[in-house]
């Protein structure tokens, strides 16, 4: 199952569903990383809303892709982590670092406007 | 509940073989005379009995007219108890009679000692009436003690278990009392911790920070710890857990109030709050916590 990757302005969302196996996760890093740079974007959104689980493999994952959308010039936000998720992962010592995250999409919109204003 | 059941059994199996015994060395007649005996007495027996607890201060916390009913049901019960020789009434009365009395204050010490005092006057009847015949009184003793003792452990066992449950229920309460999770501002929640965290309340207090981030959608929380005493590793390394768990869900977190004793312990143990935000005191964070929420607080007048 691929991910759909939506732009939205100057920002690329990419919304998780609840079953990606190991293969759509890495399409999907691959995806983000180049699509950031053709379409000039300057920051994208992941929405993990529909995981209920979040395993550690997912977890690398999402970091890598913060982490190289950086070195493409551009900031990765995570939206939508579930409370019980986010509870599993810092007890798996899975705490995301140096990545921004925002409690939705709407949040993480608001933030990434904020940010563009006091850069701009 | 289980556990209950498993005691019951356990006790009904040990206690088999000497009631067995009984039976083969002397027929049940005996333990019917004796109820007979018991049943006959009762006014005298239940009365020396009373004045016993009495003597010996036992029961402080019940009036005179109170221990003296108290004592009659008991005294039916235990009577019936040695008849029947089924203890699940017995067990049944003992708990219905621990929750009465708990409330009041009664110790544990005091119920086994009521009963006990009852098994020695129950005994002494017995000696004066049987003095004459000595062998008689042995074989009485015989069917007499097995019984009684296991009447003594159930009623114990039964009030025990009833204080446990009592305690369970009140840490359940203080449990659920002890987390709130409170709205100042919009977007901005205090979480004040109060006592003592262990790892199971420190699961809850984050798992209910973490639901009242989303419920509120806040982006600051203030957790306050001025009310707890002391912090070791498990507990320090639990609020590392909540505030980087909060981070995931969007939130900044501010902690305030460590003590020195708690800033001290930190530091010697090194636990690593560098990702953490600290501040002096509650009004201190809140005042941050506004800050960073892009609120502005001014005085508009001295106050009246």
């Amino acid at each position: 199952m691929e991910v759909p990757i939506l732009k939205q302005g100057a920002v690329l969302i990419a919304t998780f569903q609840a079953a990606l196996s190991d293969a759509d996760l890495n399409q999907l890093r691959m995806g983000l990383v180049q699509q950031v740079v053709k379409f000039r974007s300057r920051a994208v959104i992941v929405d993990v809303t529909a995981m209920d689980v979040m395993d550690s493999f997912a977890s690398r994952t999402l970091r890598e892709i913060a982490h190289m959308i950086r070195l493409r010039g551009a900031e990765t936000v995570i939206v939508g982590i579930q409370p019980e998720v986010a509870f599993a992962m810092v007890q798996l010592g899975l705490t995301l670092e140096g990545v921004a995250t925002a409690l939705d999409l709407e949040e993480g919109l608001a933030y990434l406007t904020q940010k563009f204003k006091n850069i701009d | 509940m289980s556990k209950r059941e498993g005691i019951t059994k356990d006790s009904g199996t040990r206690s088999n073989p000497s009631v067995e015994l009984v039976r083969s060395e002397a027929p049940s007649e005996l333990l019917r005379e004796l109820v007979a005996h018991l049943r006959q007495n009762r006014t005298q027996l239940r009365e020396e009995w009373v004045v016993r607890i009495t003597e010996t201060r036992l029961l402080t916390a019940m009036t005179k007219e109170e221990i003296f009913a108290e004592a009659t049901s008991v005294y039916d019960s235990y009577v019936e108890a040695l008849e029947t020789e089924a203890f699940e009434a017995l067990q049944a009365y003992a708990r219905n009679l621990s929750e009465r009395i708990i409330p009041r204050g009664v110790e544990t010490h005091e119920v086994v000692g009521i009963v006990l005092l009852l098994r020695d006057v129950l005994a002494r009847s017995l000696f004066a009436k049987y003095q004459t015949d000595f062998k008689k009184l042995n074989r009485i003793l015989d069917a007499y003690e097995p019984a009684a003792n296991r009447i003594a452990n159930t009623v114990a066992v039964g009030f025990v278990q009833e204080r446990e449950r009592v305690i369970r229920q009140q840490q359940e309460a203080i449990r659920e009392l002890s987390t709130p999770v409170l709205q100042v501002r919009e977007r901005l929640l205090i979480l004040p911790i109060i006592g003592v965290i262990d790892p199971q309340r420190a699961r809850q207090l984050t798992e209910q920070l973490l639901r009242g981030i989303r419920t509120n959608r806040a982006k600051v929380v203030v957790i306050d710890i001025t009310g707890v005493a002391a912090m070791d590793l498990t507990v320090a390394n639990n609020l590392v857990q909540t505030v980087e768990a909060s981070r995931l869900l969007g939130a900044t977190v501010i902690v305030t109030g460590l003590s020195p004793e708690i800033a001290q312990t930190l530091v010697t143990i090194g636990v690593d709050l560098g990702k953490m935000n600290t501040v002096g005191d509650l009004q201190g964070g809140i005042e941050q916590a506004e800050r960073l929420l892009g609120y502005k607080v001014e005085k508009l007048a001295e106050p009246r």
